[in-house]
């Protein structure tokens, strides 16, 4: 009997048995299906269209005029570039803000990480709140705050330094300093990072400090070849994101010059303005869309060099990933 | 971390030369209130060693929000302080003082002979000399001196007409209601299809599942620029251009960072529950709506706070989808108009008010739910 009936099991369900699988399955693409059709209408043809599109002179205003004019819009993006246009000049914005903002971010993101993990530091949770707190301010009440705060004549940074004897630029009305300005804005953005370098600095093994004592080595011995190491993939993946975050950056730029020039004097004419006004303020979808890619370009290369380079640098403490 | 209890080395080695040594080598312990006396110094120094970093700290955080407190005392004030000299930090008025006959005159601080300062009235200007009253008597005091080098006396008035003016001109209880309505119906849908889409990545088994978890996370970290003009193009081909649509509909098909912020939750989660329905007969919509999402509120809560406040804070959706339609506008398209037009009127105080007005309920939100933001940086820096 009982031998039997083993069998009718093991016999009869490869059928059952498939169907349950076939079942599962049927069920889990259902459940998946708002994200594949998000991703097929929302994301993958739109890729492949403005692909397309960077190879015609598409305006959105006279649809009926739409030619294939193969490589037109990247000969005129790199001649642009070569005598300084709109792209070399909006390129050239963009990489300065994301020299000095990318290893200035990082930077004070770490520090500030590494103070507020100290056993010795009271109240530890406000702190983390306070320097994250900016993060959840809408970016255009933000940048508004900062025009009143960097007013050359009566904004407070220039009273105080000017209380301090110091000379202070004019920092948005001056083309030399609008830049210097939005990258200082742009550390209201650090609690991002500051917290994702926090849970990195909370993952490492207290053992390893220990070690390095035992060795005898100081503070500096201990964040260069523990701390350092042991936080590399968070690094990365901060300088990965502060790279993507830069090649979108637009709406506090939009909100210092609302007209699209990047004033004053061009000097926070980003990227994306240009692309912007190509885009809807001329109509010219066609080569907005080649604009849209170069930036793509841009981005992927800088993440290729940077994982490349991460084998150098990167050091996962569960081996490989 | 830091190695804050370990005695500071002039102290281990006053601590040595206290240790006897015995007969046979080995330590004794030091006399009792000695080491009373030890414990003491290092409780003191570890004391003020915590006390130096707070306060360092509290002073960078000081620093670092400097520009919020620019903001609030900032939009208190009016325009005429700004740029009044030595005028006081806080929202202030000159004082006033109403003679006899009703007229009002503006007090001064004025440096009298014998050195001392009185507040004063001053009834007529003049570039050498000027006439006061003095509001304790009603006399008349004749003062040498150009009063324009005089201070007013200030007395604290915070300036809620700011305020009434702002809610006037920047429309916005408008506003409000036009991203209440973007940011409910986006987050119902934001939150409804990450929720089945991280169910199905969490419990079933896919075929290519692990490839298209990973197509998931990459397109976290697409540049929008790609995607934006066909985008535009197609919802302008059905007519959805001027309408909120398609700042509405895209949240229905599952955000990526939000399916894997649920996905990373439903994991978590033990699968005995799912299994025990399963066998009363559940089918797996029913096991999601009773047996997960039950136990899900908090990852749930997160979602939707992060959707409501990606709305309220997106710029430029808004901005290319409503350009022509002001009376659709969002909170922050509808601020930066306002500060394109009004930027320096009334010498940026109005503004300042209306960014106040524009994050008081972003800030206050954070502040009561801070973890549950906070945590969910950390879950997709750190666990991707």
């Amino acid at each position: 009997m009982v031998i039997v009936e083993d069998k009718e099991s093991v016999h009869a369900p490869p059928q059952r048995r498939m169907s349950l699988v076939r079942r599962e399955t049927l069920w889990g693409l259902a459940f998946l299906s708002p994200w594949l059709f998000g991703l097929v209408v929302f994301t993958a043809l739109p890729i492949v269209a403005s692909l397309a599109l960077s190879f015609t002179n598409f305006n959105i205003l006279h649809p009926e005029d739409l030619r294939f004019v193969g490589i037109d819009n990247y000969a005129r993006m790199w001649s642009e570039l070569l005598n300084n246009g709109a792209v070399g000049s909006s390129l050239g914005v963009t990489a300065r803000f994301a020299l000095m903002s990318v290893p200035l971010m990082i930077a004070l993101a770490l520090g500030l990480a590494l103070l507020l993990n100290q056993k010795l530091l009271a109240g530890k949770p406000v702190f983390r709140t306070l320097f994250f707190m900016p993060v959840q301010i809408p970016l255009v009440a933000s940048t508004i705050v900062w025009q009143g705060f960097l007013n050359g004549s009566t904004g407070w940074l220039a009273q105080i330094l000017h209380g301090l004897g110091l000379p202070s630029p004019d920092w948005f009305a001056d083309p030399a300093w609008a830049l210097q300005a939005l990258v200082l804005m742009g550390i209201w953005g650090v609690g991002n990072m500051m917290l994702i370098f926090l849970a990195g600095l909370q993952g490492v093994p207290t053992e390893l400090y220990e070690a390095v004592k035992v060795d005898g080595g100081g503070a500096w011995a201990r964040f260069r070849h523990v701390t350092l190491p042991m936080i590399s993939p968070v690094l990365f993946y901060n300088i990965l994101i502060s790279i993507i975050g830069v090649s979108q950056y637009f709406t506090q730029a939009y909100v210092i010059d609302p007209l699209g020039r990047g004033n004053p004097g061009g000097s926070t004419f980003f990227y994306n303005m240009n692309l912007y006004k190509e885009g809807w303020s001329y109509n010219n979808m066609g080569y907005a869309s080649a604009l849209a890619w170069l930036m793509m370009i841009i981005v992927v290369v800088a993440a290729l060099v940077l994982f490349r380079t991460s084998a150098r640098w990167v050091f996962y403490a569960g081996g490989e990933r | 971390m830091t190695d804050n209890v370990t005695p500071a080395p002039a102290i281990e080695g006053e601590a040595k030369q206290l240790f006897e040594i015995t007969g046979d080598g080995t330590t004794v312990a030091p006399k009792r209130a000695y080491r009373k006396r030890s414990t003491r110094a290092r409780t003191v120094r570890y004391s003020a060693s915590k006390l130096g970093l707070t306060m360092f700290t509290a002073s960078m955080a000081l620093i670092f929000l400097l520009p919020l407190l620019y903001m609030v005392l900032t939009s208190f004030k009016d325009s005429t302080q700004i740029t009044a000299l030595n005028a006081p930090l806080w929202p202030a008025m000159p004082e006033k003082y109403t003679a006899a006959d009703g007229t009002a005159y503006v007090l001064y601080q004025v440096p009298m002979a014998d050195g001392t300062t009185a507040s004063l009235a001053l009834e007529k200007p003049g570039r050498v000399q000027s006439t006061f009253i003095d509001p304790k008597d009603g006399s008349e005091v004749i003062w040498k001196g150009n009063w324009r080098a005089l201070s007013s006396v200030w007395a604290f008035a915070p300036k809620w007409d700011n305020f009434s003016d702002v809610l006037k001109v920047l429309n916005f209880p408008m506003l409000l209601r036009n991203t209440l309505i973007v940011a409910v119906f986006g987050t119902i849908g934001a939150v409804g299809s990450a929720v089945i889409v991280a169910f199905g990545f969490a419990r079933f088994r896919i075929p290519y599942k692990n490839g298209m978890f990973m197509i998931l996370i990459m397109t976290i970290m697409l540049p929008f620029q790609v995607l934006l003009i066909p985008q535009y193009i197609a919802f302008r081909a059905m007519g959805w251009t001027g309408t909120w649509l398609p700042l509405i509909v895209p949240a229905y098909f599952a955000n990526a960072y939000n399916v894997f912020l649920l996905r990373q939750y439903f994991l978590t989660l033990p699968r005995e529950l799912d299994e025990a329905a399963q066998l009363d007969g559940a089918n797996p919509l029913r096991i999601l709506w009773s047996v997960i999402v039950p136990q899900a509120w908090p990852a749930i809560i997160a979602v939707s706070l992060f959707h409501f406040f990606f709305t309220w804070n997106d710029f430029f959706g808004p901005l290319v989808y409503l350009s022509a339609h002001p009376e659709l506008a969002t909170m922050t398209v509808g601020l930066q108009a306002f500060s394109a037009t009004y930027g320096n009127a009334n010498n940026g105080t109005l503004t300042q008010a209306g960014s106040l007005m524009a994050m008081i309920l972003p800030v206050v939100v954070f502040f009561v739910a801070q973890r549950v933001f906070m945590r969910g940086v950390v879950i997709s820096g750190v666990e991707k």
